[in-house]
């Protein structure tokens, strides 16, 4: 079934804070096998000129995923989310998250469209630290697949 | 934030060192604790396969994590992308066995742009196809 457009430019309300830690951007970085030391040591960070660790380019996408679900998860909307794959994601950063980031995230249905059977939502995120300012902005289109013999 | 390479010292058509990263399933099961994704089709066969997949499947946000890694290790300052995006063509196929799947990737300096950044196209393959499309980074260099 098709989802209701007029959903096209809800904004839903941001986020509680979520609190960065070091151990959790160290967890994260060796998932993904890399050793680069602005990770995971505070003092390689500082060379680098940031305050604390950062975490990978990428890291965000948990945070700003968890709080897309109030958007795909919106019993109104009407998503089977069984069906949905991850079509697109994009990431601008106006700085990289750090350690001791205080993050909330608002989320915004940009928009939703119907092609051949499949719905295609297309979310963003925009990030905010506990200062008020701009952290990174994330797009995420999730694509409901049509059911077969629909 | 302090690339260690020069806009100056790069061209359009500039090459970023290739890198190929292994994933198993035990690699899968870490990337799923440290992202939160838990989603079934990234470690149990069964239900990948009652969903219509080959087998198991990487996350797609741990392919576009790694093929990153090509432009964090060359710029030296992750700090440095400003940009990044992916579609997610085909997925990685992780079979049951020590040896799991590859995915290589590869980038080029596409563009350079006008306030000290660089646009880098990435190519990520597996099993000799392309796992992402359209992936491109900016970056911001010294």
């Amino acid at each position: 079934m098709a989802l209701d457009q007029s959903f096209a430019g809800r904004s839903y309300p941001p986020t509680d804070p979520y609190e960065v830690g070091r151990e959790k951007i160290r967890e994260f970085a060796e998932a993904l096998g890399d050793p680069n030391p602005v990770y995971t040591d505070p003092e390689a960070a500082k060379a680098l000129g940031y305050s604390d660790v950062i975490a990978p380019p990428t890291f965000v996408f948990s945070i700003t995923f968890k709080a897309a679900g109030q958007v795909f998860r919106d019993p109104q909307l009407g998503l089977d989310y069984s069906r949905v794959v991850h079509g697109d994601q994009k990431f601008v950063h106006r700085r990289p998250v750090r350690a001791g980031d205080r993050l909330t995230v608002t989320s915004t249905i940009e928009s939703i469209k119907s092609m051949a059977g499949n719905d295609i939502l297309d979310i963003r995120g925009e990030v905010h630290d506990g200062t008020g300012e701009h952290v990174v902005t994330a797009w995420t289109k999730l694509v409901s697949r049509a059911a077969e013999g629909a | 934030m302090t690339a260690k390479i020069s806009y100056d010292d790069v061209e359009v058509g500039t090459e970023l060192p290739g890198q190929s990263f292994g994933v198993t399933r035990a690699t899968l099961v870490q990337y799923a604790g440290a992202s939160g994704d838990f989603n079934p089709i990234h470690w149990n066969e069964k239900f990948a396969k009652e969903v219509g997949l080959p087998d198991v499947i990487a996350h797609g946000m741990f392919t576009m994590a790694e093929a990153i890694r090509v432009v964090t290790d060359w710029a030296g300052d992750p700090g440095a992308v400003v940009e990044y995006g992916v579609r997610f063509t085909k997925p990685v196929v992780v079979p049951n066995d020590d040896e799991g799947a590859t995915i290589e990737v590869g980038g080029k300096v596409a563009a350079k742009l006008d306030d000290g950044t660089v646009r880098v196209d990435l190519v990520a393959m597996s099993a000799g196809r392309k796992v992402l499309g359209m992936s491109r980074a900016v970056v911001r260099l010294a």
